[in-house]
């Protein structure tokens, strides 16, 4: 039987109109064989938690360069769970100081991927720890 | 002559012949171009008078100015801007005192995108990237002993730029500044946002018309003011090459003067008071032959495509800033080592302007520390360096004339498919320039992976690293202080006046022969916010939908 693919959903909360790291990302990760849907831009909290739902998706990759994401990263946690999605892998990235990490890994947020980070570490990532 | 050439080539070939066993045994550096010498061969098709010229003289390959840097240096403007008014004031004041020659201002994205700081949407975003605007009291704040009529202010803003240059004539107004004494830049470059950088607000159409009235009212009223930077900057920030990034600008700058033309404005009328954007990225002499590619297109541009007959209308300025993409997290004090570099790109290659990024910015807003390592980095470069004691330095070098060919050629070829493609505006809609931006940030991303690219500290040279310390935080607070000053406003204006100024904007909006300058500035007057005046615009306009194909 063949092995169910990994559904993604790469997102853009808030504002912010730079994606280029996310739509780098969004490639690797198909390259690397995941499904991978990407919302666009300017994405809230609770369009992202309705299309994770929508798409069934196993985990949620956020980019924001911004720094709305003290804000913007638990708030999508919440409404995902909220959903009833306790199993879906969330994961942000982005333009995000080390001393931020702690707090939205706190919050629910699986891993967080600063700049330079290889895009084979992201899919290692998530090959390891999906549900 | 041709003896003389032969003679090179078959020196040439004797020195190729010689070394290509040699350099075989360097495994280390397999990517290079394949040539590794340049020599007159390489530019014996160019005709210095036709194609290289004097500074100041068409096609203004070695500069737009017949002095350039021995005439006065580059405008130093560092961008700037975060949290509320107050605390940008602060900063622009500070950066004044230390010798900064222009203003620019860094808006947060609510006001970017048209939407006040209590808007629902705007949450968490609030002073984040760049100060919040709602309305002309924020305005009058951010200016604050500063005098307009001497200083120059650049505003990084584009689908709300009518309205924000509004506020900013009507700033200078209570100051006793005339708009025709104003000078700065606002971006208006609405097709990038829609290519590369993400803040458009309304649908290609009313948008083009919006930046049409802008051309048309200044040239009129504030005549000494850059109405559009038509940027590559952003392109080149979401992944394009140097060749892409002067094609698709240039492309774009096509796009807005077509548009100008057909809405009845004479070419030499507007075109003199556009202005473009670069980035100054890593491979130093690429970029300087950008640079000089770039001048040399315009020029012909605007002199064959659109017969224009003043010098003006041809010549390209520029503003750069270095590279914020090629900024590293890691031992990010190397970045200062690549913006100095950066910075001799853009001095070397004639820029006008130049924002220098600090060393703390592929992590968070910079320091006031880090801000002035990176204005002295130009002061160096300016003072120091010999680089901008002599004039388009680099001009003659085999290498680097052969290479502004080279890029001046790739440029032609792209600007000729998006005229197939049927210009600008098409080519965005269709996906086209955005899907040739992703393919060539890929092609970046992997080569970096696989290391055929190599970044300093990032996949070769790396260190154990502890955090840094002492990162610049925006008070978590920004967002209710500007929901409060927001109602205090609201509360005291003339409520009635905002009501009828707004009307009138809406009713402006329905007739396309309007010019809708006046109206923004009446409503701004009565200190109607950012939001609402978008709102109306919004209301007749409708918004943008980006189609987005991976």
């Amino acid at each position: 039987m063949m092995e169910k693919r990994i559904r993604v959903l790469v997102a853009k909360p808030g504002l912010d109109g730079h994606d280029r790291g996310a739509k780098v990302v969004a490639r690797a990760l198909r390259d690397a064989g995941f499904e991978v849907i990407y919302t666009g831009l300017r994405q809230t909290p609770e369009q992202i938690a309705e299309a994770a739902l929508q798409e069934d998706v196993n985990v949620v990759a956020m980019s924001i360069l911004s720094g709305a994401h003290p804000h913007l990263f638990p708030k999508v946690v919440e409404l995902v769970r909220a959903n009833g999605m306790n199993d879906t892998l969330i994961v942000g990235g982005g333009v995000i100081p080390e001393g931020d990490i702690p707090a939205l890994k706190e919050a629910g947020i699986a891993e967080v991927f600063t700049p330079g980070t290889p895009t084979g570490n992201i899919v290692e990532f998530i090959k390891a720890n999906v549900k | 002559m041709s003896t003389e050439k032969e003679k090179i080539q078959a020196e040439l070939d004797a020195y190729n012949a010689s070394v290509e066993k040699a350099v075989a045994k360097f495994p280390e550096r397999p990517n290079l171009p394949e040539q590794r010498l340049y020599t007159p061969l390489d530019i014996k098709d160019t005709d210095y008078a036709d194609e290289v010229s004097f500074p100041g003289v068409y096609p203004y390959t070695r500069g737009v100015q017949p002095t350039m840097y021995r005439g006065r240096f580059w405008t130093m403007r560092m961008y700037a801007g975060f949290s509320t008014a107050e605390e940008s004031n602060k900063r622009y004041r500070y950066l004044i005192e230390s010798g900064a020659s222009g203003l620019s201002c860094a808006f947060d994205l609510p006001t970017q995108i048209g939407y006040d700081s209590d808007d629902a949407i705007s949450e968490g975003e609030v002073g984040k990237v760049g100060v919040a605007i709602d309305s002309l009291a924020d305005m009058e704040v951010l200016f604050d002993k500063i005098d307009l009529g001497k200083v120059s202010t650049s505003m990084t803003i584009n689908a709300p730029a009518s309205v924000l240059l509004a506020m900013y004539i009507a700033v200078a107004e209570k100051q006793g500044v005339a708009a025709d004494q104003l000078k700065g830049t606002i971006q208006n470059d609405i097709l990038k946002e829609y290519a590369a950088r993400g803040t458009y607000i309304f649908p290609p159409r009313p948008s083009m018309r919006l930046i049409t009235n802008i051309f048309e009212y200044c040239s009129q009223n504030v005549p000494k003011w850059n109405t559009i930077s038509i940027s590559g900057y952003h392109i080149r920030e979401a992944g394009s090459t140097a060749a892409q990034e002067i094609a698709f600008t240039i492309s774009d700058g096509i796009a807005y003067v077509e548009a100008a033309i057909k809405a009845g404005l004479d070419v030499d009328a507007f075109a003199g008071r556009l202005s473009f954007f670069w980035n100054a990225h890593n491979n130093l002499l690429e970029e300087v032959a950008k640079f000089r590619a770039s001048r040399r297109i315009w020029a012909k541009v605007m002199k064959e495509r659109f017969n224009s007959k003043k010098e003006k209308s041809m010549k390209l300025r520029f503003h750069t800033q270095t590279a914020g993409s090629m900024l590293t997290a890691q031992q990010p004090n190397n970045n200062i080592v690549r913006v100095a570099l950066q910075t001799a790109a853009a001095v070397m290659g004639g820029t006008q302007s130049l924002h220098t990024n600090s060393r703390d910015e592929a992590l968070a807003l910079p320091t006031e520390e880090s801000v002035m390592v990176a204005l002295r980095t130009q002061q160096i470069v300016a003072y120091e360096s010999g680089l901008a004691d002599v004039i388009d330095p680099l001009a003659g070098s085999y290498y680097v004339e052969s290479m502004t060919n080279k890029i001046e050629a790739e440029a032609w070829d792209y600007i000729k498919k998006i005229d197939e493609i049927g210009g600008a505006v098409s080519a965005i809609e269709k996906g086209y320039i955005q899907k040739e931006i992703q393919d060539s940030a890929y092609k970046w991303q992997m080569d970096v992976e696989s290391g055929a690219k190599v970044i300093v500290g990032v996949n070769k040279f790396q260190v154990e690293e502890k955090p840094v310390e002492g990162l610049l935080r925006v008070d978590a607070s920004v967002g209710e202080k500007q929901k409060a000053k927001l109602a205090e406003m609201k509360a005291g204006r003339d409520n009635d006046a905002v009501k009828a100024a707004l009307a009138a904007l809406e009713n402006a909006c329905k007739d396309e022969n309007e010019n809708l300058m006046p109206h923004i500035l009446g409503a701004v007057r009565t200190y109607a916010t950012l939001g609402e005046i978008c709102g109306v615009m919004r209301k007749v306009f409708g918004e943008y939908e980006a189609h987005t194909n991976l």
